[in-house]
């Protein structure tokens, strides 16, 4: 899933500084899960936004609703009649949510709330890890099922480097060395041979450096 | 295949060979740079040029060879995978081999966390392995990477990479090694040696595969200024280990910087006499090309051989 983290409150609220009415949008998708964007994290945001500008002297009036999913046409439908009143909408979603609500309410200043941060997962609870670099030609099967192009610091497809020591990675103590970690997987495997291919340079075209990318499934298009 | 590398006619012609380095400066003279080319020229066969060490920001690699071709030495440019992608490296390559240089040597390089630029973004587009690749491509395919016919005058370079005996996972450093040789690399150097008993395992393990009689392999040393310098690496830098009575040692030494360089000196001789499978050494004295020669000549290495 998409894990994100709030912003600072006083961040958001210089956004919004010259705002009195605003709708607070949260997500019930990825960033309820990881603790960042949900009806519960929209509640007290708007909340603290109260009492800060109560402070200032400067009330704000809030509204706040939790979309099913911020990034599907269909369930922002129904902020259309929220928005009417508003001078601002906060999303509380990861990034395409915020551009989803951005498109669809052309006449109004949506910000974010959140910094959407990476593809992954937790480990335990409050501590979320970074798992997939969205290269969109995955070679988990050549890796032991360890990703190396985010996992490893430097995408490395042959490693690991010459600063692998002790299972970490030379960038620091507290990051796991992933060629380590594939090493041990593939060893444990009884697949040690296949790490001695010499595996190719990425065709990188597949991921961000093609430009933006489309996904397209005609079987499923309807019309 | 053979160029016209001289380092590779020494390795070739089963003579152990020598090599230092010249760290190019943070600035755009030369001065410093042919100071300590001159000071090596008579004393080594060829000297590496660093390619912006520890991803600090330095005169350029390419440029720094120019000047170290000058002053009489053979270079090996270090190309780093951290810089640059597969466009800008087969340009500099041809570029470097326009201006005569003929050595390359390939590595990953240090994340640029370690650097005067933390904050900047790292290529990685090819990693070293497939740099050997890019380079043997150029030269016997006649080819850039992408397969692409080279017309004429392609980049005819003797083609190194580095080994590191003290990173993990230990044996697949072998193996890892093993793999640089099959992609094409035909001279290795090491990462500093301190632990000899580490390496000699290495070592071991490299002649069981036969790897030392594929490639050249030179034993990197480095003579340390103090027990704070051994102690400092030991604690700091990834993949580098330093065996805590040669921190003593250099503690307990009246000077220290003689202890510094006579250890080398007999991590050298070491080396040539018992570690078989060794074509040369690697000397990093970094910071103090100056004792390079007094450690070359106490070693037994000079004069060196003479090619045309
Ligand atoms: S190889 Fe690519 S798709 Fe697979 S996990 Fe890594 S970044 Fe994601
Ligand atoms: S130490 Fe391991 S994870 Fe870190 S850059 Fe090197 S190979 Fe990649």
């Amino acid at each position: 899933m998409i894990i994100a983290q709030q912003k600072p409150v006083k961040d958001i609220a210089a956004m919004i500084s010259d705002c009195n009415k605003v709708l607070f949008v949260g997500c019930a998708g990825c960033v309820t899960v990881c603790l960042a964007g949900g009806e519960k994290e929209t509640e007290i945001l708007a909340s603290s936004l109260r009492i800060m500008r109560k402070l200032e002297h400067k009330p704000i009036e809030t509204v706040t609703f939790t979309a099913t999913r911020q990034c599907d046409p269909e369930y922002i439908v129904a902020l259309d009649n929220m928005v009417q009143e508003v001078d601002a909408i906060v999303s509380l979603a990861c990034g395409v949510g915020v551009q989803y609500l951005a498109e669809r309410f052309k006449d109004k200043w949506v910000v974010p709330a959140l910094d959407t941060k990476f593809i992954g997962g937790a480990t335990e609870h409050g501590v979320w890890e970074e798992k997939c670099g969205l290269c969109g030609d995955c070679v988990l099967h050549l890796t032991g099922g360890i990703c190396p192009i985010i996992r490893c610091s430097k995408s490395i497809l042959n490693g690991p480097c010459g600063g692998s020591q002790y299972g970490k990675c030379e960038i620091s103590k507290d990051v796991d060395c992933a060629w380590q970690l594939i090493y041990d997987r593939m060893t444990a495997l009884g697949k040690l041979d296949k790490l001695m291919e010499i595996q190719p340079p990425k065709d990188w075209t597949k991921s961000r450096d093609g430009g933006p990318r489309r996904a397209v499934r005609e079987d499923v298009m309807i019309g | 295949m053979k160029t016209e590398s001289k380092l590779q006619q020494i390795l070739d012609n089963g003579q152990f060979g020598v090599t230092a380095e010249i760290g190019p400066p943070k600035h755009s003279s030369s001065e410093g740079m042919r100071h300590h080319a001159h000071m090596l020229k008579e004393h080594v066969d060829a000297t590496n040029i660093t390619d912006n060490q520890t991803a600090i920001v330095r005169l350029s690699s390419i440029a720094a060879g120019v000047h170290i071709l000058d002053s009489g030495i053979e270079p090996i440019v270090q190309m780093t995978c951290r810089d640059r992608n597969r466009i800008a490296m087969q340009s500099d390559l041809m570029g470097a081999y326009s201006l005569g240089m003929r050595n390359v040597l390939c590595l990953s390089g240090d994340h640029q966390k370690f650097g005067n630029h933390p904050t900047s973004k790292n290529v990685y587009d090819v990693d070293s392995m497939q740099l050997i690749q890019l380079l043997r491509r150029m030269r016997d395919e006649k080819k850039f990477f992408s397969g692409e016919e080279i017309k004429e005058h392609e980049p005819r370079f003797f083609i190194g990479a580095v080994a590191n005996p003290f990173a993990d996972p230990f044996e697949y450093r072998v193996a890892r090694l093993e793999k640089k040789v099959e992609a094409g690399a035909e001279f290795i150097q090491t990462q500093c040696i301190f632990d000899m008993e580490r390496f000699e395992r290495f070592m071991e393990m490299v002649r069981a595969r036969g790897i030392d009689e594929r490639v050249h392999i030179l034993a990197g040393v480095t003579p340390l200024k103090g027990w704070r310098a051994a102690k400092y690496i030991q604690n700091n830098v990834s993949g580098m280990i330093v065996p805590e009575e040669l921190v003593q040692r250099l503690k307990n030494a009246e000077d220290p910087k003689k202890e510094g360089v006579d250890i080398c000196i007999e991590q050298i001789k070491y080396i040539k006499e018992n570690i078989k499978g060794v074509h040369g050494v690697h000397i990093m004295a970094i910071a103090w090309e100056e004792v390079v020669p007094e450690i070359v000549e106490r070693s037994g290495l000079y004069p060196r051989p003479k090619v045309n």
